[in-house]
């Protein structure tokens, strides 16, 4: 809600002035959103009227003028305009007179003729950017008047940025009605009295949807001139709240509805056939809109229609073909009240707004209709001339305004503060909220123009908005005190961002809707989760992965010059799922996942210099994952290399992946080494287990190598898996200390080292008992593996 | 008389000609060996006669004294010498970097979260999560805003399309985090049911949330933290007081003013906007806007089957990346989404 300060005074005027003006909108919910001078500040400029022009005898785009100031004595001033013409009134700035920008006017002489002053062009005074000439006054501007009054300039412009319950300051009228309860100045609203009826003409108004459209009100005005000038006050006021003038018919019903809050609409009397119908549209019938929009209804929107075709799309915005035009000479003037729901959301699902639909949907003033239209009347017979008919009004049942139950004990203990019954009856008063007392409450009814009070709360919070919230006072609240739940056997997600930061990697959060090739290359994903209405085609897709966000990420640092990169992120991603919860179709799990690129180490002197790799990173998912330890089995991943990933898998469930980045991707997305990540669910990374203690030993232990000989193909984990399973009971641990293939070793093989750590907990092992634990591993392995012995 | 002052001499002066602690083992042999000169002396303390053979023996003995002493003396000597030659050899560039790892750290608006969640732990809220594809219901409907009210044109949703192309209902990516109330309101609800009475829900739900919005201060994705405390007696006040708390707390200085402004939203009444300004510093005097707050909307607590007649409550939904640039000065929100390595190292 845009507006002039000078016509929001013309209603009610207090003292305060600025930024206090400001500050008190403000702090009552009505934020002043912008707040801008109509003109820079300059002085001594006036009304002037050229009298004579002629050539400058030396310059030939320069003319001299002779101008009356008013002063009784003429001025020579010299002027460049091209529409410096004798006769024409324009401002005038005076020697001494300050412009904006800090230009002085001095008396001068300019190619050896004498100057005086300064005519000026609207840019020149800062009011516009037209600098094409002088900026020429009315006729009627009187000579020697000072400009910035002449012009009202001294007046500022505020915007309200308003909340959607308070309607009711969608006017002039409503903000000063405000203004006035804030400050206690009263405020004087328009006089509007009914038009005198001169001729008979009228057109019979049906409601065919009365709860939609309760109140219909609409007189035909004959005989007008619509190409008649708007006054310029109407003009200037339409302007300064961000409308443009159009024709003098349309101003005035938009001049209306910012005055009074209630919107109208004019249509072409010789184009309508015969009754009024406020009706519901049928389903697929078209209208063509105003802003030349045709549009396919549905069958919940209301229509203002004659007994022909469709009109207007009620409350909304006016058809084409019924509209006024400069050549009208009859108008029907609408005047009428929608129900909020009636109209809400129709415009927007047809992508448009209008200013008359967002004043409808947040409730316009139902008693007020009648009076709008005679305001509306008033003022087309000012200005377009023509005679009124009768009004045809049309009333079915309207919005009921119930009594509200106001406690001051709850208004206490909502508030946190008493206010005494004196002080509520007051703020009541200046809110114009009539009310009785029924012992110590008080029973409001609220008036027509007030959407928002319904229930206690709502009065609670005029109170509360009235009285000042800065009035009421802050506290430190009292509770019981209990201590919270923290569990140990779970890890929070912050102690799990803090291991994987520590290890080196830096966190990132990337938007959770991605573009499509990612999900297709990352996840391989076919059951997308696409964005109804994305706000661009590579941020249109719901991830499943986070793998792509962290590879952009890659690419983008590396154009910076960043050789060595480690990232990780924590989000959700999102799958299609029948059994999801707690939003049913869609699985939701938060995930972890890390990328490492680059140096394996940061650039030093310290160690030799070489690339990261996957058991770098293991190790890293390694130490994420303990005290708990995860399997590892070759899998593959779409993302990554078939040779070089695997699945994490704990507790016999798959948890996620690890793995090198998949040679094709690394070439797509211009890698010049390939990337080793993982990504994990976090689900299964928070549940560490609780600790419990098991006895230490006081017998010695014992340690034996055994060194072996398997083919290549052989995986480790099945080795360690096996041995462990079939153990003797004295071998506690078994570890892997040296891999070999090369020299030495057959080719197609490898040898693994193992330290085999031996223990008994009652006694001091003997060496044959250790000797047969080494030949039952042993065993073991040649028969399940078909290992040798190395030696 | 018996005189071996020499012998001792020449020891000393043996000893002391080697820095090697083998050669001067075997020079301790040639006096104190077998064969070793004092132990010669020794030897032949028996063929001396005995009227003189206690006070030669006592001189042999003070020599060997002598000798040992000496010897020990050097002893220690070289091996300080070794030592002294061992640290000047191992001696290191001390100023040389350490070896290994850098570390990596967290995003700035993580650590903003994680402190925000300690503020508010210490007087004992709870943390909840909640679905980033939500429910209509949960984000709009149980908020108090149904289908076509107004204020969902305040927010700019995003929805999804269902599997054949047109627009799934029901479903959207949440705009806020205040349906994380609406979910944890409902579970508390429940699990207290038929308690007399039921115990304070004192909660905090960090999260991300999506609006249809993208310019320099406006990105489609961006975190909320929402807030909530119901109980038997929760004013606005209260409210009061725990946000201010909460920001001195936060940005560690009373140098800061915090004002309440009437606004609105379906879910609170009365609403408030926060607004904070610096007292100092660059931003000194700005009211720049915190938060969106207010007493719980009855309408919401019967929704989850709370009786607003009994229980009371504040809301409120902060905006976390705004704190976050204003605690370390940072000025435009995007750095927060474009993975800059460079801007992301400053908050290690």
């Amino acid at each position: 809600m845009k507006f002039s300060e000078s016509w929001l005074r013309s209603f009610v005027d207090p003292a305060c002035s600025g930024d206090e003006f400001s500050h008190l909108l403000t702090m009552a919910g009505l934020e002043v959103e912008e707040e801008e001078a109509v003109a820079p500040a300059f002085d001594k400029v006036v009304v002037a009227q050229i009298l004579e022009v002629d050539k400058h005898p030396d310059a030939d785009r320069l003319n001299v003028c002779r101008v009356d100031v008013g002063s009784g004595e003429l001025l020579q001033i010299v002027c460049g305009a091209p529409n410096a013409a004798a006769g024409i009134k324009v401002p005038c700035a005076l020697p001494g007179a300050e412009l904006p920008g800090g230009f002085t006017i001095k008396l001068a002489k300019v190619r050896g003729v004498a100057s005086s002053g300064m005519l000026c062009s609207a840019r020149e005074l800062g009011i516009a950017d037209d600098a094409a000439g002088l900026l020429v006054l009315g006729a009627d501007a009187r000579v020697g008047e000072d400009v910035r009054r002449h012009l009202d300039l001294d007046d500022r412009l505020l915007t309200l940025k308003l909340t959607p319950n308070r309607s009711d300051c969608l006017s002039l009228e409503g903000v000063a009605r405000e203004v006035a309860a804030l400050t206690g100045t009263p405020a004087r609203f328009t006089e509007v009295d009914d038009v005198e009826v001169t001729i008979a003409s009228k057109r019979a108004v049906v409601l065919d949807a009365p709860e939609a459209c309760p109140r219909y009100c609409g007189r035909v005005i004959a005989g007008v001139d619509a190409t008649v000038t708007t006054p310029t006050w109407m003009s200037r006021r339409l302007e300064r709240s961000g409308i443009r003038p159009i024709s003098a018919l349309v101003d005035i019903t938009n001049y209306v509805m910012l005055e009074l809050g209630q919107p109208l609409h004019a249509f072409d009397n010789a184009r309508l056939q015969g009754a009024i119908h406020a009706r519901m549209a049928q389903t697929a019938e078209v209208i063509t809109l105003l802003n030349e929009q045709t549009l396919e209804l549905q069958d919940d929107v209301l229509l203002i229609a004659d007994e022909q075709r469709p009109l207007a799309m009620a409350g909304v915005m006016g058809g084409e073909e019924s509209g006024i035009s400069l050549a009208t000479t009859e108008v029907f003037l609408e005047s009428a009240f929608f129900a909020p729901t009636a109209i809400a959301g129709r415009a927007r699902r047809y992508s448009f707004v209008s200013d008359a639909s967002h004043r409808f949907e947040r409730g316009v003033d139902f008693g007020g209709t009648r009076r709008a239209l005679e305001r509306a009347s008033r003022l087309v017979l000012d200005i377009c001339g023509g005679r009124a008919g009768p009004v045809s009004e049309a009333m079915a049942k309207l919005p009921e305004r119930h009594e509200v139950r106001l406690r001051p004990a709850r208004v206490a203990r909502v508030l946190g503060v008493a206010l005494s019954a004196g002080r509520i009856g007051e703020l009541f008063a200046r809110l114009d909220l009539s009310f009785r007392r029924d012992g110590d409450d008080f029973v409001v009814m609220a008036p027509s123009y007030r959407f928002d009070i319904e229930i206690e709360e709502d009065l609670i919070e005029e109170l509360a908005r009235l009285h000042g919230y800065e009035n009421i006072p802050s506290s430190s609240p009292v509770a019981l005190m209990a201590m919270l739940p923290q569990t140990e056997e779970t890890r929070p997600l912050a102690r799990l961002r803090q291991i994987i930061a520590d290890c080196g990697y830096q966190e990132v959060v990337n938007f959770a809707f991605v573009e499509e090739a990612w999900e297709r290359d990352f996840a391989d994903n076919s059951k997308l989760i696409r964005l109804a209405n994305p706000i661009a085609s590579q941020l249109s897709v719901m991830r499943s992965t986070l793998i792509g966000g962290l590879v952009a990420n890659l690419a983008t640092n590396l154009k910076r010059r960043q050789a060595r990169a480690r990232f990780f992120e924590t989000g959700r991603c999102f799958f299609r799922d029948e059994r999801g919860e707690p939003v049913a179709g869609f699985r939701q799990p938060w995930t972890l996942t890390a990328l490492a690129y680059g140096a394996a180490f940061p650039e030093q002197w310290g160690c030799v210099a070489r690339n990261v790799d996957f058991f770098d990173v293991k190790g890293d998912l390694e130490r994420l994952l303990a005290p708990r330890t995860a399997s590892f089995e070759k899998a593959g991943h779409p993302a990554l290399h078939p040779g070089r990933s695997a699945r994490i898998v704990l507790d016999g469930r798959g948890i996620g992946f690890v793995g090198e980045l998949h040679p094709q991707w690394q070439q797509k997305y211009e890698l010049p080494l390939a990337p080793v990540l993982f990504e994990v669910d976090l689900d299964a990374l928070v549940i560490a287990g609780l600790a419990h203690y098991a006895e230490v030993s006081r017998q010695p232990l014992v340690i034996r190598d055994m060194a072996i000989v398997v083919d290549q193909e052989v995986e480790l984990q099945l080795l360690i898996d096996g041995m462990v399973a079939s153990r003797p009971e004295i071998v506690r641990e078994i570890k892997l200390f040296d891999l070999y293939a090369g020299r030495g070793v057959e080719a197609g093989k490898k040898s693994l080292a193992f330290r085999i750590m031996m223990q008994d907990t009652q006694k001091t092992l003997q060496e044959v008992e250790v000797d047969a634990a080494m030949q039952h591993l042993m065993t073991y392995l040649r028969e399940t593996f078909a290992a040798q012995l190395r030696v | 008389m018996h005189n071996f002052d020499q012998i001792v001499q020449a020891a000393s002066l043996a000893f002391a000609a080697t820095d090697d602690p083998d050669t001067l083992e075997q020079i301790k042999a040639s006096y104190l060996g077998k064969g070793g000169q004092i132990t010669a002396l020794l030897k032949g303390l028996a063929k001396i006669p005995a009227d003189e053979r206690k006070s030669v023996g006592a001189a042999i003995n003070l020599a060997k004294n002598a000798v040992e002493t000496a010897l020990n003396e050097r002893r220690e000597a070289i091996r300080q010498m070794a030592l002294s030659a061992r640290l000047a050899e191992e001696a290191l560039d001390v100023t040389l970097p350490g070896r290994g790892q850098t570390r990596g750290g967290l995003h700035p608006v993580t650590r903003t979260l994680e402190r925000i969640e300690a503020l508010f732990s210490s007087i004992g809220f709870d943390v909840a999560d909640g679905p980033e594809i939500e429910a209509d219901f949960q984000n709009f409907t149980a908020l108090n805003t149904p289908a076509d009210h107004p204020a969902r044109s305040m927010h700019d949703t995003f929805y999804l399309q269902d599997e054949s192309g047109g627009v799934a209902e029901g479903v959207l990516l949440r705009t806020h985090t205040s349906p994380i109330q609406v979910r944890y309101m409902q579970a508390h609800v429940a699990r207290h049911a038929g308690a007399r009475t039921m115990p304070e829900i004192r909660v905090i739900a960090p999260g991300r949330v999506y609006r249809v919005d993208s310019d320099a201060t406006h990105s489609p994705m961006f975190h909320q933290v929402e807030g909530l405390w119901v109980g038997e007696s929760v004013s606005f006040a209260d409210l009061k007081g725990v946000i201010g708390d909460f920001l001195r707390r936060f940005f560690e200085s009373d140098d800061l003013q915090v004002r309440f402004r009437p606004s609105f939203f379906p879910f609170t009444e009365p609403s408030a906007e926060i607004d904070m300004a610096f007292m100092s510093g660059a931003l000194k005097g700005r009211w720049l806007e915190i938060a969106g707050c207010g007493m719980v909307h009855p309408n919401v607590l019967r929704h989850v089957g709370i009786d607003p007649e009994r229980y009371i409550g504040f809301a409120f939904g902060m905006g976390p990346d705004r704190l976050t640039m204003l605690r370390y000065g940072v000025n435009d929100l995007r750095l927060f989404y474009d993975g800059d390595l460079r801007f992301l190292r400053q908050f290690v």
